[in-house]
């Protein structure tokens, strides 16, 4: 008999608790509570239902920091799953990921991501370096491998400024783990080949915090242009892309009525 | 040969042991003040903290052997990011980790042959200082919870005796650091006090203003001006010091140089 702690003694903090060692939230899970994990729960046999799929997300360097972007949709095959998903998270106070894939398993995976970092910030009394940051993630993805073979793949985008270095910094990567360092920008997800084709020719070294932000919409407007899976800017129902600026001051979350500015500016451009 | 030992005995043997190594260090003291709760401690070292964050709104306290009771807050903070991860943020809670503590430290003090030498005290700051809690647990799982001031080792029962005369609600922060350090460093004996610097404190906060992570540590010019008498500083600033890196120390170093330094001299916030 255990209870709702995992222990053979009812309230007491088991084992697994006090033993010293890892600073990592994620082994201490794997040791203690296996079944939370996302990649270590048994999938019964048969295919998946379909599931809501996240889609673009883009990401910018610029002049002192990086800007991501993700559109509002989630699409389940040819439906709309929703219109105000939000894809684009804080991880700690100096990195985002932005998500593409199964929508499910991958906002599990945020998730449990800022968990892991907090929790190494709070054991060990210091932040994660940028790369360890990008590492654990790896780790992550790594162990959802065999969902992935099922069909519920996440690839996440990581960004955000590398406190040591100085310089924003973007990380895209593969299913199986593979962690690739991406120069000046990038964008995953089913809209991404006509984002990266605005990223390539919008991209320009010296960009502002609101230069970068007018490229990354602009990105995700190319993208809604020719991708059904991807949202454009839904000026009536007021639904903006979230996109997340991070600087050596921290993570900010741009407002809407700066998007909505940007979008009309854009607007104007085009017509 | 076995001799028989009553259960009285091997108990008081037990609690008289811990007590002896609890009472050998310096004491820990909790105390409310109009903004939150702060806590101060005689620790002259850096790195091995008397004073942790365990969660947004909890902070952990104690004295004792080192090594127990850093196992004990390891614990805290993993019982903490597990029920915050699985349930959700708002459901971690003082009276659920004092809990976990107290069966923990009880199930250690009968069943294994050397008790804890700690005590701790685990406090949450809420809405209003009506809603702060605050719980001192000794090594045997007793639990007391108390009402705006707490003090642990070394000579609490004198520093209780004080703080039950002087200690008011509603005192700023200057003034409840100011009393803690007074009473931190009477001899008790009744000769002469000891002065107590800034630099022989660990003296922290959770701040009730902050949005989420309420607690971080005071040093620097900042603790010096708080403990200072003829300076206006009252309180700590709400907002962390405007430099990359961990931000669970404010210091006040910034603020002082921002002073010197021509203003806008720092980068507006990007947006």
């Amino acid at each position: 008999m255990t209870d709702s702690l995992g222990s053979p003694t009812p309230g007491r903090l088991p084992a697994a608790y006090l033993e010293p060692g890892s600073s990592s939230f994620t082994e201490f899970l794997g040791a203690h509570a296996p079944q939370l994990l996302p990649g270590r729960r048994p999938l019964p046999p048969g295919s998946v239902p379909e599931t809501p799929h996240g889609t673009t997300i883009v990401a910018l360097t610029f002049e002192g920091g990086v800007v991501m972007a993700g559109d509002r949709r989630a699409t389940m095959g040819n439906l709309i799953a929703h219109r105000e998903i939000e894809k684009v998270y804080p991880t700690d106070e100096y990195s985002c990921v932005g998500i593409a894939g199964t929508a499910g398993i991958a906002v599990e995976m945020v998730r449990l991501f800022q968990v892991e970092l907090e929790h190494y910030e709070k054991i060990e009394g210091a932040l994660l370096s940028f790369d360890g940051k990008a590492n654990r993630l790896s780790t992550m993805i790594r162990g959802n491998l065999g969902l992935a073979m099922q069909g519920l793949a996440v690839v996440p985008l990581f960004a955000g400024f590398d406190i040591d270095r100085g310089v924003g910094r973007i990380f895209s990567y593969d299913v199986t783990g593979g962690r690739y360092e991406e120069r000046n920008h990038h964008s995953v997800g089913s809209g991404s080949l006509f984002a990266r084709g605005s990223l390539k020719k919008r991209w320009q070294p010296g960009l502002d915090a609101a230069g970068a932000v007018a490229v990354a919409v602009e990105a995700l407007w190319d993208a809604a242009d020719d991708d059904s899976a991807t949202g454009g800017p839904d000026e009536q129902r007021k639904i903006f892309p979230v996109v997340g600026v991070v600087t050596a001051e921290g993570y900010h979350r741009v407002a809407d009525d700066e998007l909505a500015a940007a979008v009309a500016a854009l607007r104007g451009e085009q017509s | 040969m076995n001799f028989y030992v009553s259960p009285e005995q091997v108990m008081k043997d037990r609690a008289d042991y811990a007590r002896k190594g609890i009472a050998r260090g310096r004491s820990v003291v909790v105390l409310g003040y109009e903004g939150g709760i702060a806590f101060v401690a005689e620790n002259p070292s850096r790195a091995l903290h008397k004073v942790s964050e365990i969660y947004d709104r909890i902070a952990f306290a104690a004295v004792g052997k080192y090594n127990e009771f850093e196992n004990l807050r390891v614990a805290g903070v993993r019982y903490a990011d597990l029920r915050g991860y699985s349930y959700d943020r708002v459901d971690v809670t003082v009276r659920g980790l004092a809990n976990a503590y107290a069966q923990t430290l009880g199930t250690v003090f009968t069943t294994e042959s050397k008790p804890m030498e700690v005590e701790i005290v685990v406090a949450q700051v809420g809405d209003d200082a009506e809603s702060d809690q605050m719980y001192r647990l000794t090594y045997d799982g007793s639990v007391a919870e108390e009402q705006g001031y707490v003090a642990i080792g070394g000579q609490a029962e004198q520093i209780q005796t004080a703080l039950q005369e002087r200690w008011a609600q509603g005192m700023t922060l200057a003034d409840a650091l100011r009393l803690a350090v007074e009473l931190l460093a009477k001899d008790p004996n009744g000769g002469q006090p000891r002065t107590l610097g800034a630099g022989q404190l660990e003296v922290a906060v959770l701040d009730r203003l902050r949005p989420r992570r309420a607690f971080r540590r005071l040093a620097g010019p900042l603790l010096g001006r708080l403990l200072s008498t003829d300076d206006p500083t009252t309180d700590v600033p709400h907002t962390d010091d405007p430099v990359p890196g961990l931000h669970d120390t404010l210091t006040g170093d910034a603020q002082a140089s921002d002073e010197a330094d021509a203003p806008g001299e720092q980068a507006p916030p990007e947006g």
